[in-house]
């Protein structure tokens, strides 16, 4: 089986958000960035894959070379190549066509990528992703079991969960729950060795174009200061969110 | 040309943002000089979406589209987009919803927005607010193609009535086996309980609660407001609830009218999950918990002894206001 797990390059999730030439751009400085969370659990369950069942696992992205450490760091914890695709993601949609073209060329069984990204949290790259290479697709999915070419995935619904059975090949958008917290990779100094020599394969993007653009930025108004209610007073708390909030 | 709106239905009847997203549908028709159709599967009610400004809707009557299938779904909206020469499609932001999205806006190759919070800024160009970077900002986003899909963020435009005539028509889009390549083996779901996604006030709980043999409490003050249960990240991560109630950037989004959280501290990325609530209440022994910074309203003090109180007057509040 040939895994493939598309990694977005994120802001860490402690980051502070700011915006700069205008409000027109996210504002770097100071930013650390990383692999996308809902990604980093794919990456983690493709490595189980690759351990109990011998699939082979690449990694990709759509970005410049100041994605490399992100990239590499998907090669420390165990991929075994890397594809970037040198463009700067400017909307899900062209990202989705670029990541469908590195799976054309790269024959891949299962499609692996985060449910959304943190940053822009469009949501969209894996459902048109898979749209246009007509493959198999479950999204917000938690649980994936593969058995030749046969899959039983557990998906998340509003209020509970979803058994899905479907086939290869197929795209999934991950989240928390196709491995847990805890069994997330950090790489270690052998990982972070053997990465300077695994391949990174930078591919030039295919002709396409984004779909929305995003014009402007800004910051939730600041809010004003919390009003305290003694714990002794909650008839006081009833009567605000009654009559001053009306939300009960 | 038109506005479609996708209106979602359970067991026969519309979800609560079916009216929603179909009062945003209207306001955009209302902006376009044009109407609005729905696309509705199975429901038995479609009448009622004529309160909401609906001009015609398309019943989709069709015994295998009865549990939801984001495909098969996907395929009858684009059908019903062309068929309508619809040139703006308005969907909610729910689980299923955001599934079966980006498979339309592939088909489209339509421009999508996600997580939008008003009504569009201007028409042309085709402008849209909507969150970003997990709610720690907001992203003014033009939509550059000819057809446009709107996901419409749940409980930020509410439900707004515009009385008229629906006229009903059976839809029967092409659906073939080919949409049911992944097929729905079994749905495991509370039933008769408010979720997270379309609450209108949600109960949290944290660390501060000490176990989940606690969460009777929250559970019990839930059912007093109506509300969904959610919880922080690490009593997700310790199992003392399920990953479904992790509200945070990593987690569940939540955008309630009234967001109550029980012993969370709120971090930077729980906080994130929450902003978009419009009234958030914090119950923390800790004076100090960052999320008093964040909330509306707080009490400082230990949630077992405020808790229960707080469930007694609410119990009392509401036999008052019956």
């Amino acid at each position: 089986m040939k895994i493939l797990v598309c990694i977005s390059n994120v802001p860490d999730t402690t980051s502070k958000i700011n915006f700069t030439d205008n409000s027109t751009k996210f504002d770097t400085n100071g930013v650390q960035f990383v692999i996308n969370p809902n990604d980093e659990f794919g990456l983690t369950r493709a490595m189980w894959f690759k351990e109990k069942q011998g699939a082979t696992v690449h990694v990709a992205t759509v970005g410049g070379a100041n994605t490399e450490p992100t990239i590499r760091k998907a090669l420390a914890i165990g991929a075994d190549e890397a594809i970037r695709v040198n463009a700067e993601p400017t909307d899900g949609f062209f990202v989705a066509q670029q990541l469908a073209e590195v799976v054309k060329n790269g024959g891949y069984d299962l499609v692996i990528a985060g449910r959304e990204s943190i940053d822009y949290n469009g949501g969209m790259v894996p459902g048109i992703m898979a749209t246009i290479l007509d493959m198999n697709f479950i999204n917000t999915c938690v649980n994936l079991e593969i058995d030749g070419d046969k899959v039983t995935a557990i998906r998340e619904i509003d209020g509970g969960k979803e058994t899905l059975s479907t086939s290869l090949p197929l795209v999934i958008g991950g989240q928390k729950g196709l491995v847990e917290e805890s069994d997330l990779r950090i790489p270690n100094m052998r990982g972070i060795m053997m990465a300077r020599q695994k391949k990174l394969n930078v591919v030039e993007p295919i002709d396409a174009n984004a779909k929305t653009i995003d014009e402007k930025f800004e910051k939730p108004a600041p809010k004003g200061a919390v009003k305290l209610v003694s714990a002794d007073n909650i008839d006081e708390l009833i009567n605000l969110l009654h009559n001053e909030a009306k939300v009960i | 040309m038109s506005v479609l709106v996708y209106t979602e239905s359970e067991n026969g009847k519309f979800k609560k943002n079916a009216f929603e997203v179909a009062s945003y549908a209207y306001e955009v028709a209302q902006l376009l000089g044009t109407t609005v159709t729905a696309i509705s599967f199975n429901a038995s009610n479609n009448e009622i979406l004529g309160d909401y400004g609906v001009a015609k809707v398309l019943n989709v009557s069709n015994d295998t589209l009865k549990t939801f299938n984001a495909k098969a779904y996907a395929h009858a909206i684009t059908e019903a987009a062309e068929k309508e020469g619809a040139k703006v499609v308005i969907v909610s932001s729910s689980t299923d919803t955001k599934y079966l999205a980006p498979i339309v806006s592939a088909k489209l190759k339509a421009g999508y927005v996600p997580n939008v919070v008003t009504a569009p800024e201007s028409a042309s160009p085709f402008t849209v607010k909507r969150t970003a970077f997990s709610n720690k900002g907001f992203a003014h986003t033009e939509i550059s193609t000819d057809i446009k899909i709107v996901g419409v963020s749940n409980n930020a435009f509410g439900i707004h009535e515009h009385k008229t005539t629906a006229a009903v028509e059976t839809f029967s889009p092409t659906i073939t086996d080919a949409d049911f390549t992944t097929k729905s083996v079994e749905v495991d779901k509370v039933v008769g309980k408010a979720t997270i996604a379309d609450a209108e006030v949600v109960v949290s709980g944290g660390r501060g609660l000490k176990g989940p043999e606690n969460w009777g409490m929250i559970e019990e003050l839930a059912d007093v407001l109506g509300a969904a249960t959610a919880c922080s990240k690490p009593v997700s991560d310790l199992g003392w609830r399920p990953h479904g109630e992790h509200v945070g950037q990593t987690g569940k989004p939540v955008a309630s009218n009234l967001y109550i959280a029980i012993g969370i501290s709120g971090a930077i990325q729980h906080l994130a999950g929450v902003s978009s609530s419009k009234v958030k209440v914090v119950i923390n022994t800790d004076p100090e918990a960052p999320f008093f910074k964040a909330a509306d309203y707080g009490i400082v003090g230990d949630a077992f002894e405020v808790v229960p109180k707080l469930i007694e007057k609410l119990k009392e509040f509401k036999a008052q206001n019956a």
